[in-house]
């Protein structure tokens, strides 16, 4: 074999490596990936029935209702509209009424969504930035809650221990 | 006044970097000046660099003075800790936060430095000169970071009295040393990548190099190893979701790095035994390092979505993007001119030790990709289209898995191949007693298994084929069966330590596989409302809760559950898992109440107390799940046993006697 030969295989093969992980990719990217909404782009008609999305938006002061069991049910708003959300399971560490949340499931067909993972928070003042940003479009939140600079702001868990 | 101290010290530091690029550089480029000048010039840059290293150390311990003795006047230490934290959590707290943590990376980087300036004696000098140049322009460029847009060491007029508290997350012992070593392992990998650009401006790069770089690599992986695993550690026990690896964006960052770290070692070596795939492992060196920054970009800035993610603070993330542009793009430009002038080296078929090891770093490079496509595609997408979404783990597992599964089948085949040309068959034969095991562990796990997904029972087996795969390239090599038993394990014995720290590793990617499959695909979960003297049962156990009782902690008020363990009606254990509210910053956390054991974790959280009475509490059962973190330990002490080999660690050898040409066939 000459020496182009060898190399032909060599890239031959490299190409055909990259070919199949670019086809795992692009499935991968059109079967798995999940859309973030607030409650007014739901309102909206913005998601099709039945579709997988997350949903976020800040608890509803006095939402919160614990069913039998270990069924949570509250809603969340972006102030503009209100989704109830149902779910089973542990509530994170830092749900608290009125503050931030991002969950994630299904809009069953009484229009409540139906959420399986509610995304924990690290920080008593941290905003999930998806919300923050839906909020801030909205004119409804800015930097500084409570009257706090937003770089007073504690560091995060994997912020400050992963660079 | 110590704070000033570290401040004017930090100050130093940037002028004395500036002598160390400076001066080799010159050297160098200069016209006019004679050899002893340029030699004079050249050395320089080793005194420089252990001044810069003093300098910079001074200026952290400065700021851990500020922290030990909670001098508030300090604005970060204000910000990020409270007189009533334990000393280590103060002294931890130095690099909880992101300008403490940017000294440290800053420390390590000029550490680094010093390290190749005391023990890089044996290098020609003008390589060294040039390595600690391009080293110390990284470090240059960091410092100014900090002094810019991050100062650590400001101070606030009025001084509060007291601190608002590190996050109650960190205050744990992994996270207190997880910083140090990640860092160290990112780090490291700059020695690689100066070694690169250094080679590059000299324009000469042969196995030579290769193995001069190689220590330092292996180095950098090791930390980058154990730094992940005490992360992902911590990830496990103390955030309380019973998961151990959730494919955050900021974890991704620092998976990117020790793909491309580990491919690099690969490739490393074939270059130094047949001075072939010199172009594309500059390549990887380069691109290694540049994955590192990236990583401290996109977690420095903010950018990305992640449920981790914190303030975002714009000049930092363009200064960090500015950084990463000019090394990045500065070290490929060079390269894309300096290529063409590499000469091709050695020839080998494409079923070879060298072949072997082309799809290792094919393999790790292309799914390393995909991980990194997977995390910057929500920030591509949302800068086009404006939708945001978020790639899970889905994702992850339908296109990171499948390219592991390939490299994992692989992997054994790889030590049994010759250089130049192998055969695939003669392989195959000595790898029959790997696949025997392999085959036995499949059945095995199928009969026990039961109702786990049919893929798991054949990667318990993978993960048995690797582990025993290593272990018979030891008996092969001591032609284990062929000779008597004592002649054999004395052959053994002689290996060179560098041979048992690849099978090793290679065992410790096993160990780690088997770990994996046995979480992913027969972990128990339970999450159910408890009330006292109620009994369930998961993996095994049986448990039963006892009610919940406040108490007090130094810096925290706690709800403690008690629940009793038991197994076959023997009493094993009383787990208490508790909800922590702290006093500064007031934030709950969730302590797990964890049993460990061979077989797998009991892994229990405390849920909220119920308006009917009772709590409610999720449970799990993790199987084997300690052999992640083994198969990673294993990993480490691999990489130190291949670093102790005497011949990467006496008298490297000298350029002129390499041999260039071509070596016998085997």
């Amino acid at each position: 074999m000459t020496r182009k030969q060898r190399r032909g295989i060599m890239i031959g093969g490299g190409v055909i490596v990259l070919m199949i992980a670019g086809l795992l990719v692009m499935t991968a990217l059109r079967d798995t990936i999940v859309f973030f909404h607030t409650p007014s782009d739901v309102k909206a008609g913005k998601v099709k029935d039945g579709q997988r999305f997350r949903l976020g938006g800040l608890v509803l002061e006095g939402s919160i209702k614990r069913g039998g069991g270990t069924d949570v049910g509250f809603s969340v708003t972006d102030k503009g509209s209100t989704i109830e959300v149902t779910y089973r399971g542990v509530l994170p560490d830092l749900f608290r009424e009125g503050q931030g949340v991002v969950t994630e499931g299904r809009i069953d067909q009484g229009g409540v969504f139906r959420a399986d993972t509610v995304l924990a928070k690290h920080d008593e003042t941290y905003m999930p930035p998806e919300v923050a940003k839906a909020l801030k479009e909205q004119g409804l939140w800015q930097h500084g809650k409570d009257g706090q600079a937003v770089k007073d702001q504690p560091i995060t868990a994997k912020g400050a221990g992963k660079p | 006044m110590i704070a000033e101290l570290g401040h004017f010290a930090l100050t130093l530091a940037v002028a004395v970097a500036l002598v160390q690029m400076l001066a080799p550089l010159a050297a160098g480029q200069l016209a006019g000046l004679s050899s002893l000048q340029r030699d004079q010039l050249m050395a320089l840059a080793v005194p420089a660099a252990i001044v810069k290293a003093a300098l910079i150390l001074l200026a952290f311990l400065a700021l851990m003075y500020a922290y030990v003795v909670s001098d508030f006047s300090v604005e970060n230490v204000y910000a990020n800790s409270h007189s009533a934290k334990p000393l280590i959590y103060r002294i931890s707290g130095v690099w909880g936060n992101h300008e403490g943590s940017m000294l440290l990376w800053v420390l390590m980087v000029a550490s680094f430095g010093a390290a190749v300036a005391t023990f890089g004696g044996h290098l020609p000098h003008s390589l060294r000169a040039n390595v600690l140049a391009v080293q110390s322009s990284i470090a240059l460029a960091f410092l100014l970071f900090i002094l810019l847009t991050s100062n650590p060491f400001l101070r606030i007029i009025d001084a509060p009295i007291e601190g608002r508290g590190l996050n109650p997350i960190l205050q744990d012992p992994a996270l207190a040393i997880h910083p140090p070593f990640l860092y160290a392992g990112y780090v490291g990998l700059s020695v690689s990548f100066s070694f690169a650009v250094a080679a590059l401006i000299e324009g000469r790069i042969d196995a030579a190099w290769a193995r001069w770089v190689r220590p330092w690599t292996l180095a950098a992986w090791m930390m980058l190893t154990l730094g992940i695993a005490l992360g992902s550690f911590w990830a496990y026990y103390e955030l309380g979701w019973g998961g151990w690896w959730f494919w955050d964006p900021v974890e991704n960052a620092s998976l990117m790095p020790w793909l491309a770290s580990t491919a690099l070692i690969h490739s490393a070596v074939v270059m130094e035994k047949r001075e072939a795939l010199k172009v594309w492992t500059i390549l990887l060196a380069i691109l290694a390092f540049s994955l590192s920054l990236m990583g401290t970009f996109l977690v420095r800035s903010g950018v990305l979505t992640s449920v981790h993610a914190f303030a975002v603070d714009p000049a930092r993330g363009t200064f960090v993007l500015l950084i990463l542009a000019i090394f990045c793009g500065g070290a490929l430009t060079l390269f894309a001119l300096r290529m063409s002038t590499l000469k091709a080296g050695g020839l080998f078929a494409p079923i070879s030790r060298e072949g072997a090891l082309v799809l290792n770093n094919v393999l790790l490079t292309v799914a390393c990709g995909t991980v990194l496509i997977g995390t910057l595609y929500p920030l591509g997408l949302e800068a086009v289209t404006g939708g945001k979404i978020s790639v899970g783990p889905p994702y992850f597992n339908a296109t990171f898995g499948p390219l592991m599964l390939a490299l994992l089948v692989a992997l054994p085949f790889g030590p049994f191949l010759a250089w130049k040309r192998g055969d695939v068959y003669a392989a195959m034969q000595r790898l029959v007693w790997a696949a025997a095991i392999a085959f036995a562990g499949i059945v095995v796990t199928m009969a026990i298994g039961g109702r786990g997904p049919w893929l798991a029972p054949l990667g318990i087996g993978l993960g048995l084929w690797v582990i025993a795969g290593a272990l018979s390239e030891i008996a092969h090599r001591g032609r284990l069966g062929s000779v008597p038993l004592a002649t054999a394990l004395q052959r053994i014995a002689g290996l060179p330590r560098s041979v048992w720290g690849s099978s090793f590793a290679h065992a410790g990617a096993g160990i780690m596989t088997i770990g994996i499959v046995s979480m992913t695909a027969y972990q128990s979960e339970q999450v159910i409302v408890m009330r006292e003297g109620q009994t369930t049962q998961i993996g095994g156990y049986s448990l039963t809760f006892k009610g919940a009782a406040p108490r007090r902690g130094p810096n925290y008020r706690e709800e403690v559950g008690v629940l009793e363990v038991s197994r076959g009606g023997r009493a094993i254990v009383e787990l208490n898992p508790a909800k922590r509210l702290y006093d500064a910053p007031r934030q709950t956390t969730s302590e797990a109440g964890i049993h460990a054991s061979w077989r797998g974790d009991l892994y229990t959280v405390l849920g909220d107390a119920q308006a009917g009475g009772g709590y409610v509490v999720r449970l799990y059962f993790n199987p084997l799940v300690r052999l992640i973190w083994i198969g990673t330990l294993v990993m480490f002490f691999a990489g130190l046993l291949s670093l102790s080999d005497r011949r990467l660690r006496i008298g490297a050898p000298q350029r002129a006697r390499v041999r260039s040409g071509p070596l016998p066939a085997e």
